[in-house]
C-alpha cells in the first residue's frame, strides 16, 4: 500500500445558526484552498461528505459548489463516526493507486435526524441516547466504583480545554459544583456530562506521498487504522463498562502503526457523554481498567492536555458528520505545532477514536508527523 | 407492521427463531443471522434476568435479558431500587411507535 498524508484541514466554528448545510461545509473548505500552496480544484480526484442529514446525491452538490469535477465522489454515512469512516475511505482510495488526492468533508445541522437510531428495537422506548449512557455509568459505577464527581471531572476538564479551542460551541468555563448541580436527566447524568448537538463542519485534504511534496513541508502520516462494528442494536455490547468495539478497533491500529498506547502524545476521543471518556481511556490502554476516572482526575489537577484538547465533543460540541473529522484536523495541527494555545508540547504521535450508537462501532487512527 | 410488532401489541413478546440453528434471532428479522435461513415464529419465556439499571424522575428502567440472548430496555413497574442480576418476570408488552416492554421482579 502507498504511504497516505493529510496535508491540510480546515473547521467552522461549531454553533447553532440559520446557514444551510452547505454553506456550512464550504466554510470548511475554503481555508484548505486558502492555506494549502499549489492547489487547485483540478487536483482533486475524490470528494467525501459526511453528513447525517439524509441528503441525496450530497458529494456531487458539494463538489460542484466547490468548482470541483472529481473522479469520485460520495457520502459516507456511520451516525458518529461517519467522519472517520470517510476518512477511511478516503485512505483506502490514496493507498490503493486508485486516486491521488481527496477532499474529506464533514458536516452536521443541530436538528440532524442522526442523533436517534429508530431502527435499534432493544432500545425499546428508552431510544434517546442518554438511556445507552446511563446503562455504561450503572455498570462503570457497580464494577469499579466510579462516582458522580468522577464523571463531573471530565465535564470541567473538556469544557476549560474548549476555551483554548476558538471553533468550539462553549466558551464558558464550569465548576466541579456547576456540573454536579446541572440539570439531572437520569439518576447518573446530568446536562453538563452530555456532548452538545450543534451546527459545525470540518474538512481534511489526504493525499499521496508524491502529492504531499506539492502541498506542503509538513505532512501529517495515516500509520494506523482500525474498525470494527458488532452490531447496531446497543444491547449486543456483552460487557457494559467497556467498549467491544473500541477495543478490537485499538488493538489493530496499534499493530498496524507499530505502536502502543505509550507512544502516543496526544489523544481525541468520543466523549459523546462523561462515561465514554473513562470507559475509552481504559480500552484503549491509557491506564488499567477501573482506573480511568483517576487519570482523568490527573489530567484536571495538573492542567495536563493531552486528551481532548479542543474541548472534546463535550467542551467543543457534537455535529454527528463533523466530529470525527475535526478530531482528525485537530490532531493535524496538534502534529503540525499549530494548535495555539492548546498546543501539547513536542506531539509527534496522535491518535483519533471515534464511535457511534453506544459503541456498537468504532474507528480508531494513528497519525504521526 | 411486522409479526414482531403485531404481537407486542396483543401483549405477547415473540421473535423469530430459526429451527435449523435453535436459537432465537434478535433482533427480530425474517432470516437467521446465522445461516440466514427461514425463521418461524416462537413465544418468548416471560422470565428474564436484570443486566443493568438506573433511573429517570424516580422511575426505574433497565436491560433485561431473555432466553440467554435477547437483551430489551424496559420499565421497572417496582420502585425498589433493582440489583444486578435479579430475576424479572414481563409484566407487560406493547408497541406503539417502540417497543415497550414492562417488568417486575420475580
Amino acid at each position: 500500500m502507498n504511504k497516505v498524508a493529510i496535508v491540510a484541514a480546515g473547521i467552522t466554528k461549531f454553533n447553532k445558526s440559520d446557514k444551510p448545510l452547505e454553506s456550512v461545509m464550504l466554510s470548511s473548505i475554503r481555508p484548505i484552498f486558502e492555506t494549502t500552496k499549489n492547489l487547485g480544484q483540478g487536483d482533486i480526484d475524490v470528494v467525501l461528505t459526511s453528513t447525517n442529514a439524509n441528503r441525496n446525491y450530497f458529494a456531487n452538490i458539494i463538489s460542484e459548489l466547490s468548482g470541483i469535477k472529481p473522479k469520485i465522489s460520495h457520502s459516507v454515512e456511520s451516525l458518529c463516526n461517519s467522519g472517520t469512516n470517510s476518512l477511511v475511505s478516503a485512505y483506502a482510495y490514496v493507498s490503493s493507486g486508485l486516486a491521488d488526492v481527496a477532499l474529506v468533508t464533514g458536516g452536521d445541522k443541530t436538528d440532524n435526524p442522526g442523533l436517534v437510531l429508530n431502527w435499534d428495537m432493544s432500545r425499546g422506548e428508552y431510544r434517546h441516547p442518554i438511556f445507552w449512557s446511563s446503562m455504561f455509568t450503572s455498570a462503570h459505577m457497580r464494577k469499579y466504583g466510579t462516582t458522580l464527581e468522577d464523571l463531573a471531572y471530565v465535564s470541567v476538564k473538556n469544557h476549560r480545554n474548549a476555551l483554548d479551542n476558538p471553533h468550539a460551541y462553549f466558551e464558558k468555563s464550569f465548576s466541579l459544583d456547576d456540573v454536579m448541580h446541572s440539570k439531572n436527566l437520569t439518576e447518573n447524568l446530568r446536562l453538563l456530562d452530555c456532548s452538545m448537538p450543534c451546527d459545525g463542519a470540518a474538512s481534511v485534504l489526504v493525499c499521496s506521498e508524491e502529492k504531499a511534496k506539492k502541498f506542503t513541508d509538513n505532512p501529517v502520516w495515516i500509520s494506523g487504522i482500525g474498525q470494527k462494528t458488532i452490531s447496531a442494536s446497543f444491547t449486543k455490547n456483552d460487557d457494559l463498562a467497556s467498549m467491544e468495539s473500541t477495543k478490537i478497533a485499538v488493538d489493530d491500529a496499534y499493530r498496524m502503526s507499530n505502536k502502543t498506547a505509550e507512544d502516543i502524545d496526544v489523544i481525541e476521543l468520543h466523549d459523546a457523554f462523561s462515561i465514554c471518556e473513562i470507559i475509552e481511556l481504559e480500552d484503549m490502554g491509557f491506564c488499567q481498567k477501573g482506573l480511568g476516572s483517576k487519570l482523568v482526575r490527573d489530567l484536571h489537577d495538573t492542567n495536563n492536555k493531552k486528551v481532548n484538547p479542543r474541548g472534546g465533543l463535550i467542551g467543543a460540541g457534537h455535529p454527528l458528520g463533523a466530529t470525527g473529522i475535526a478530531q482528525v484536523a485537530e490532531i493535524y495541527y496538534q502534529l503540525n505545532g499549530m494548535a495555539g494555545k492548546r498546543q501539547v508540547d513536542g506531539a509527534k504521535t496522535g491518535l483519533v477514536h471515534n464511535m457511534s450508537a453506544g459503541s456498537t462501532s468504532s474507528t480508531v487512527l494513528v497519525l504521526e508527523s | 407492521m411486522t409479526r414482531f410488532e403485531d404481537e407486542l401489541k396483543n401483549n405477547n413478546f415473540v421473535c423469530s427463531y430459526c429451527v435449523k440453528c435453535e436459537h432465537f434471532v434478535w433482533p427480530a428479522s425474517e432470516f437467521c443471522n446465522k445461516c440466514l435461513g427461514d425463521v418461524t415464529w416462537k413465544q418468548v419465556s416471560k422470565n428474564a434476568k436484570l443486566v443493568e439499571s438506573s433511573s429517570k424522575d424516580g422511575r426505574y428502567f433497565c436491560i433485561a435479558e431473555f432466553e440467554g440472548n435477547i437483551r430489551v430496555f424496559g420499565a421497572l413497574s417496582e420502585d425498589s431500587q433493582p440489583k444486578h442480576a435479579q430475576d424479572l418476570i414481563l409484566e407487560k408488552c406493547d408497541y406503539d411507535n417502540s417497543p415497550k416492554f414492562v417488568f417486575k421482579t420475580g
